[in-house]
Order: C-alpha cells, then sequence, then structure tokens
C-alpha cells in the first residue's frame, strides 16, 4: 500500500541510477560495461513486459516479436548512415510510437483470450514475426541478416553511448510503471487482474487500459530492439525474434516479482550475469540451456511468487503480528456495533 | 405511478440440451424490491448473467430505462445505472477496501490518466464506508475481511455509481443472522433512497418481509408473480418447490 | 489438380503425426489445465531416441516405438511428479506454462550435448519406397506412419473408455473437484496423463525422425504448429484436436505445393488468428456454462 512518493524510493532511484551512470565515467573496465550494458537492457524489457504481464496479469509470451520490429525498423532506416551517430538515437521514440500503434491490433485479439490461449497466441505471434523476418528477404535480408553503418563514435568511448542510451529507456520503463501503478489505469489494470469479469460488473474500461498497457509494453520493448540492433551493428533473424529473450523478460520479472517497480530490475541484475557467466563457461557445449533451464526450475518451484513480494510478506506477516491482537479486537467492535443498532 | 425500471421479453438461453431459461419475460417497477425465487436449478442466475450482460441470450431482450439493450455488456450497464453483486461475494482481494470501493465509482476518461485514490473518491469512499459502519476497515486488504464483510463491502461497492437498479445475487446467503439484519437494514435504507432491487434470495422469511412483489420461476419460466402472500399460496408454486 | 490431390493425401498422412502428437498435448491439458510447452521438445527426444536405437543397435524405427514409448511414459511421470506437484500459489497455470517451457529448453540443451546441434535423419532401408496408386505417389513410411497413428489414437481411445484409470481421467477433466471427492487421486491421475502425453510423443516422434530432418532446435517448429493445432482444435477435446490436426496437415501441404513451402506454416497462424477472432475458444470449444 505504498501510495505515496515516498523519500525512501526517491532516494533508492537516485542512488540506483547515480551509480549507474558513474560507472563508465570511473573508468570500470570494457567487459563490465558490456556486461552491464547487456544487464540494462534486459532490466528495460523487463520492466516494460511487466507493465503488461505484471500489472495486468496478461503473461505475454511474444514481446521479443517486439524488440525483432524495432531492431529491424532501426536497421533498416540506418542501414547507409547514422550521421555524427546521435541523431539516431532521436529516432526511437517515433519507432516507439509506430509499433505501439501497430501493436494494438494485436494486443486486441490476442487479449479476446484469457491466460493459457493467450500466452500461445503470443508464442505464435512470436512465430509469425520469426517466419517474417526469415522470409521477407527482400526488406529483411533474411538469413542473411542486416546491418546498420557503424557510427563515427570514438573507440576509447564507443559504448557509452549505447550505454545511456539503456540507462534512459530503464528510466522511462520505470517512470512509466510508476506512474501506472500511482494512476486509475494502475487500479483499472489490477482489477483486471484479479477478476477480469467481475472488473467489467463494475465499470472498469477493462478494454481500454489492456489495450494502453499492451501497446506502450509493445512500443517501449520496440525502442529496446532499436538500440540493441544499433549496438551489435549486425541483426540476423534467429537472434532478433529469439525466444530465449522472450523467456528472458519473464524470467527475470518472475525472479524479482511480478507487478512491482524494482522487481524486474533485481531479477536482471541476478540473472544476467548469471546467464553470461553460463554462456561463456559452457558456451560451445549448448550445456548452458541446461543450466538455464535448470536456474529457471528452482525459481519456480522455490520462489514462485518473486523476491520482493515474499519479503514484503513476511515483512508485513511479522507487522501483524505485532499489530494482530489490536487490529482483532478492533474488528470484532466493528461487526458488534451493527445489532444494537439494528435493535435502536 | 410508477415506471417499469427493467423488462425483460422472452428471454431465452439453452446449455447443450438443457434450456435453462425459457421464454422468460417479466417487469421490475421503478422503487420496488422484488424478488426472483425459485427452486435451485429454476434459472435465477442465469437470467441474472443475461440481463447484466454476463451472458448472451439466444433469444429474447431486455429494456432497460424504456431503453432497448441491443448488446448487453456488463461496464456499459454498470454506467447506465444497472449494477449486480455476485452469489461468492466477489471482490478484489489484493486491492484494499477503499480502492475497492473507488474502482466501482466510476471514471471519465480523463480521470483515468490522473491519481489512483483522488481527495474526492477518498471522500466518497469514507462516506459510504461510514455509512455502512466499516470505517476501521479503510485501509485493510479486502483480503482480510470476513465473508460476511466482504458481502457487505460488494454490496457497498456497487452503490458507488449511484446505480438506479441493483441485482443481489443470494446477499444472505452464508452470513450470520446479525449480518443478515444488516444486509437488510442497508437494501431498505436505500431503497427508500430511491435505489430499486431485484433479488434473488433463498432465505424465505427475508424475501417475504422485504419484497414486494415477488416473481418465481421453474424450469426456467415464469410461473408466478404477485405480493408475497399471492405467491405463497399460489398452487403452482407449492408444487415446484414441494413436488417434483 | 493433380497436384492439389497429390498434396491433399500427402496433407492427411501428415496430418494424421500430428494427430497423434496433439492428442497427446489436448490429454495433458485436459487433465491438468496445462498447456504443454514442451511436447515438442519430448517428440524430438522420442525421435532422437530412435535414431540411437536405429544406429547403433540396428533397431527397426517402427519398432523402436515399443522401446521408447514407456520410456517417453517414465518421462512424463517424472516431470509432473517431480517439477509440477509442487507448485503452488495463486497463478499455478501461468507456472506451470512456464515449467514445461523450461523442460523444453532443459531437453535442448541437453540433445545438444549428446547429439549436436547438425541435423540428422532416421533412414531406414525402405526410407524412399513409395508405390504410385492412379498416378499419386503414396510413400511407404508415411503410409505406415498414418496408419500407426491411428492404431495409436485408437489405442488412447480404448484406454480412456475402457479402463479405471480412463475413466478416473474423463472424471477430472469434466470436473477435477467432483472427481476428487468421489475417491480420484488427482495428483496420481495428473501424473499418468502427462506419463501417457508423453508416450504419445514417443511414438510420434519416432516417426518424426523418419519423415523429417531434425535437431535438438527442431521443437520450436513443432511446438508452434502443435500449439496451432490444439488452439484450433479448442484446448481439451481430442476429437477437436485430430480434426485440427488434419485440417492443418492438408491445408499446409496445399500452401506448399500451391504456393511455396517458406508460407505454408505462416497460414496456419493466420488462420489460428482469424478463428480466434470469430471463436475465442477455438472451433471445438466447449462453452462454458453459465455460472460465474
Amino acid at each position: 500500500m505504498k501510495r505515496m512518493i515516498t523519500r525512501a524510493g526517491l532516494i533508492r532511484a537516485g542512488v540506483f541510477f547515480a551509480l549507474l551512470i558513474i560507472v563508465p565515467i570511473l573508468g570500470g573496465p570494457v567487459w563490465l560495461l558490456n556486461l552491464l550494458i547487456f544487464t540494462v537492457m534486459y532490466a528495460a524489457l523487463s520492466s516494460s513486459w511487466n507493465l503488461l504481464g505484471g500489472l495486468a496479469g496478461y503473461p505475454s509470451l511474444g514481446h521479443v516479436a517486439f524488440f525483432g520490429i524495432g531492431a529491424y525498423a532501426f536497421a533498416l532506416t540506418f542501414s547507409g548512415s547514422v550521421g555524427d551517430g546521435y541523431s539516431p538515437f532521436l529516432v526511437l521514440p517515433v519507432i516507439g510510437i509506430a509499433v505501439g500503434l501497430l501493436s494494438l491490433p494485436i494486443g486486441w485479439v490476442s487479449m479476446r483470450t484469457r491466460a493459457d490461449v493467450f500466452a500461445i497466441v503470443t508464442i505464435t505471434f512470436l512465430f509469425i514475426t520469426q517466419t517474417l523476418a526469415f522470409n521477407l528477404t527482400k526488406i529483411t535480408g533474411g538469413a542473411q541478416g542486416a546491418s546498420v553503418a557503424a557510427p563515427p563514435f570514438d573507440p576509447a568511448t564507443y559504448d557509452w553511448p549505447f550505454y545511456y542510451a539503456m540507462i534512459v529507456l530503464l528510466a522511462i520503463a520505470m517512470g512509466i510503471s510508476f506512474y501506472f501503478s500511482r494512476s486509475k489505469i494502475g487500479l483499472s489494470l489490477s482489477t483486471v487482474r484479479a477478476d477480469e469479469d467481475k472488473a467489467h460488473g463494475v465499470g472498469v474500461r477493462v478494454t481500454a487500459v489492456k489495450l494502453i498497457a499492451f501497446a506502450v509494453s509493445a512500443g517501449m520493448v520496440a525502442m529496446v530492439g532499436g538500440v540493441w540492433a544499433y549496438y551489435i551493428g549486425f541483426i540476423y533473424p534467429q537472434f532478433a525474434v529469439d525466444p530465449l529473450i522472450t523467456i528472458g523478460m519473464v524470467l527475470m520479472a518472475f525472479l524479482g516479482g511480478r507487478g512491482t517497480l524494482w522487481g524486474p530490475v533485481l531479477g536482471s541484475f541476478i540473472l544476467v550475469p548469471a546467464q553470461q557467466f553460463f554462456a561463456q563457461s559452457f558456451g560451445a557445449s549448448q550445456l548452458y540451456l541446461l543450466a538455464y533451464a535448470a536456474v529457471f526450475l528452482v525459481i519456480m518451484l522455490f520462489l514462485p511468487r518473486g523476491i520482493l513480494p515474499s519479503i514484503s510478506d513476511r515483512l508485513r506477516r511479522r507487522r501483524a503480528a505485532a499489530l494482530g491482537a489490536a487490529r482483532d479486537a478492533e474488528a470484532h467492535t466493528a461487526d458488534a456495533v451493527t445489532p444494537e443498532e439494528v435493535k435502536a | 405511478m410508477s415506471a417499469i425500471l427493467l423488462e425483460v421479453d422472452h428471454l431465452t438461453k439453452r446449455f447443450g440440451g438443457v434450456t435453462a431459461v425459457n421464454e422468460c419475460s417479466f417487469e421490475v417497477q421503478e422503487g420496488s424490491i422484488t424478488a426472483l425465487i425459485g427452486p435451485n436449478g429454476s434459472g435465477k442466475t442465469t437470467a441474472f448473467n443475461m440481463i447484466t450482460g454476463y451472458l448472451k441470450a439466444d433469444s429474447g431482450h431486455i429494456r432497460f430505462r424504456g431503453d432497448l439493450i441491443e448488446r448487453p455488456r456488463p461496464a456499459d450497464l454498470y454506467r447506465r445505472g444497472l449494477s449486480r453483486t455476485f452469489q461468492q461475494a466477489r471482490i478484489f482481494p489484493e486491492l484494499s477496501v477503499e480502492e475497492n470501493l473507488v474502482i466501482a465509482a466510476g471514471y471519465s476518461w480523463r480521470q483515468l490518466f490522473g491519481r489512483r485514490v483522488s481527495r474526492a473518491d477518498q471522500d466518497r469512499a469514507r462516506q459510504i464506508l461510514a455509512e455502512f459502519r466499516l470505517e476501521s476497515l479503510l485501509e485493510l486488504p479486502a483480503a482480510d475481511l470476513s465473508y460476511g464483510q466482504r458481502k457487505l463491502l460488494e454490496f457497498a461497492a456497487v452503490l458507488m455509481s449511484n446505480p438506479k437498479l441493483v441485482l443481489l445475487d443470494e446477499p444472505t446467503a452464508g452470513v450470520n443472522p446479525v449480518m443478515i439484519d444488516t444486509m437488510e437494514r442497508h437494501i431498505r435504507e436505500r431503497n427508500a433512497a430511491g435505489v430499486t432491487f431485484l433479488i434473488v434470495e433463498h432465505d424465505m422469511q427475508l424475501v417475504m418481509r422485504l419484497c414486494d412483489p415477488v416473481i418465481v420461476l421453474d424450469q426456467g419460466s415464469k410461473i408466478a408473480f404477485g405480493t408475497p402472500l399471492e405467491v405463497q399460496s399460489d398452487p403452482l408454486v407449492l408444487e415446484a418447490y414441494l413436488g417434483g | 489438380m493433380h497436384a492439389l490431390i497429390q498434396a491433399i493425401i500427402l496433407g492427411i498422412l501428415t496430418g494424421g503425426v500430428y494427430a497423434l502428437m496433439a492428442s497427446g498435448q489436448t490429454l495433458i491439458f485436459g487433465v491438468m489445465k496445462v498447456v504443454n510447452l514442451a511436447q515438442g521438445a519430448l517428440v524430438v527426444l522420442g525421435a532422437y531416441l530412435t535414431y540411437s536405437l536405429f544406429t547403433s543397435l540396428g533397431i527397426d524405427p517402427f519398432l523402436s516405438i515399443l522401446i521408447t514409448t514407456p520410456i517417453l511414459f517414465a518421462v512424463g511421470v517424472g516431470v509432473q511428479w517431480v517439477l509440477l506437484r509442487p507448485l503452488h500459489g495463486d497463478d499455478i497455470g501461468q507456472l506451470s506454462l512456464l515449467v514445461t517451457f523450461a523442460v523444453a529448453l532443459g531437453l535442448e540443451g541437453a540433445l545438444s550435448f549428446v547429439y549436436g546441434a547438425t541435423l540428422t535423419n532416421v533412414q531406414p532401408t525402405y526410407a524412399n519406397f513409395s508405390w504410385t496408386v492412379l498416378g499419386y505417389q503414396i510413400s511407404l513410411v508415411r503410409l505406415v506412419a498414418f496408419v500407426l497413428s491411428l492404431v495409436m489414437l485408437g489405442v488412447l481411445y480404448l484406454i480412456l473408455q475402457r479402463t479405471k484409470f480412463g475413466r478416473s481421467v474423463r472424471a477430472t477433466v469434466q470436473n477435477p473437484m467432483s472427481a476428487q471427492l468421489l475417491g480420484v487421486n488427482s495428483q496420481r491421475v495428473s501424473a499418468l496423463g502427462f506419463g501417457l502425453g508423453a508416450a504419445t510423443a514417443a511414438a510420434a516422434g519416432s516417426v518424426f525422425g523418419m519423415l523429417n530432418s531434425f535437431n535438438p532446435g527442431s521443437h520450436y517448429d513443432l511446438i508452434s504448429r502443435l500449439l496451432t493445432i490444439v488452439v484450433l482444435g479448442g484446448l481439451g477435446s481430442i476429437g477437436g484436436s485430430v480434426v485440427a490436426a488434419l485440417v492443418m496437415g492438408v491445408g499446409s501441404s496445399v500452401v506448399s505445393a500451391l504456393a511455396s513451402p517458406i508460407w505454408s506454416d505462416f497460414t496456419f497462424f493466420i488462420v489460428l488468428l482469424l478463428v480466434l477472432l470469430i471463436r475465442p475458444r477455438g472451433l471445438f470449444g466447449a462453452k462454458t456454462r453459465g455460472s460465474l
């Protein structure tokens, strides 16, 4: 029930982003910056996924399709030249809005279904997008891939613009998540998640809020995809529309805690380094998939609600135990008032 | 001279081979507390679900406040002033009591982008909680309420939008006698304030005390209509309840 | 015209194999209300087992079904008992779905480790044998595969209709709560149901390995088709998924013959979306009764 913008919350966000910003300036090693780019990227993806999967309770398994669409949109726009290298970043909002609008009909069709079928329809959408990326060879280059022109950045600080772009996107995703949860949109989404039929019955604008969540979530993911394409410079269908990226978003939100502001971020800062470690240790043998699956299973079996909700639950229970007696007494009087009232 | 608020006209619903509601027609007068009773499986809840747009009727239609409702949809009807409660007291357990009330109050498109709970929302929620003597529960998660309290909360919530007609599906099922009295008192108070009620209820004593007129369904069709006394002595009704 | 009829014949024969895979998945959904995203990976596992039995021991791929089905039955029971049974919490449906995805990833990783990522194929001597009937080609393997799938579906049907386990399964599918009240052990039914679903994947996998080149990543292709089939068929209806599989098999083969193989799957995704647009519950999906 934290409804106010608390000072603690602001300080937490301030410190977190200050730390992120300062790493390259302090001269962190290249591998660290590279790892951080992907960590922040996943944090932004997972936070964006959380707008739909966490807040609205619609666990999309197809979000990487929007990531891929954003990546291709960026790559196709800037295959020739990127000018000074900075202006392409300014095109990202256009991509975000365009993909957000494009996602509306997809969201409308898929969100007519619930739970399992929704997951299936979105995963189908992922396969559709991948098929298109492979086969619309005239546009995407098919299996040959598509390239982005290389920006004329100073090699010493080459990674910086991408890193800061990812940080900005993460901040926007978290900002939207924060705004949603403090507005009637978030309240409406909570009712959709808890009991959609009942939500209709009390006049909640269910379709509207679901579509808002879907489109914003998709648009954000597309912008992250754009920066990703710019950073790696060359994209192939199997990497731009990789089911593992979808699973990454979902898993990180699950680990940290769905529907919370910091859960997806926490999940990413745990899982991305772990993933990179696995990939480096077992990459050649594909065993990292096994390791990844194992981590996945451990989270589902032992932390089904995620780290943050589990912690806040424990805190709440402890506080409730302390207040328990007092509250019980209060509740009893609330019940007990009524009979006298009836007789009177 | 009161007007007809709700008109149900030849409503029919089949599930596979079973006809749950069969050519059912009845009216609800503005300002009344009308009861809809019948043995188990007589189609009361199915009728409710069709009237409130949760279930598509196979044929027949409804008029509310004189307008033909072409495609009944729960949210539209709610905004037009027709709201309902559910048998199992459906509330949003993750939300606080206050938020449960606020979300049911309705909002404009502009308010959708505004604060989760505005000052005005708070005042309204407090006001209705005061009427229900539930002020102390304001901040609690609804999940922490007792079953009876949940039923009261659901009832209070649907009143937040100033409805014209409220459909109550077994408002006193499963709650203690004290809570039944409380519920009855609230229904009477609200009715005096101009809200019309259509109630499905199994507690016959309550129906006889509270409701007039009474509509009796059996096997999906209306078999009787009248004052509680008239209905009680109707041979068809006696047969439906005792025979079969 | 000739090409069209040839494509339809091919489609029916292929569709039969998909019907077998999809019926297993539908069975799992019916019993546990879990969409098994690992069904494709289980089929691929079945194909690799057949491959190993054939290349190292020389066991005929069709005969190997007698060995692979019990193995995958055990795998299925194990997955349910160890990974799905302990799940708890509000959204157990979402969790189960993700767990089956993890199983798919794990199988993909394990198979890549053992067999590598190169495409393989099970090639018995009769693999390319075919008859020509009235000018239409009918491949031996496809025909036997089709008949075998029908037989397996028949066995599945008999198990569901005639055995005590089958009755428990049907009771659980219709109403888990009252089945439990009637003394059905739902965890055991779930485990056996998952095992049976995996066993059909084994049988289908042996056949799949002869008809297609595959690698550990093939499960993505398979699962995308299977999901289309089971949703089209209306989750939980085995008859529906058989019909949907045949429709899909024929449609896909007709599109690839008349247009291009590239778009054959694609057509299906589009059909799925269109169907869901009109009937969100799928073609044969049961309408739920009005108790809200």
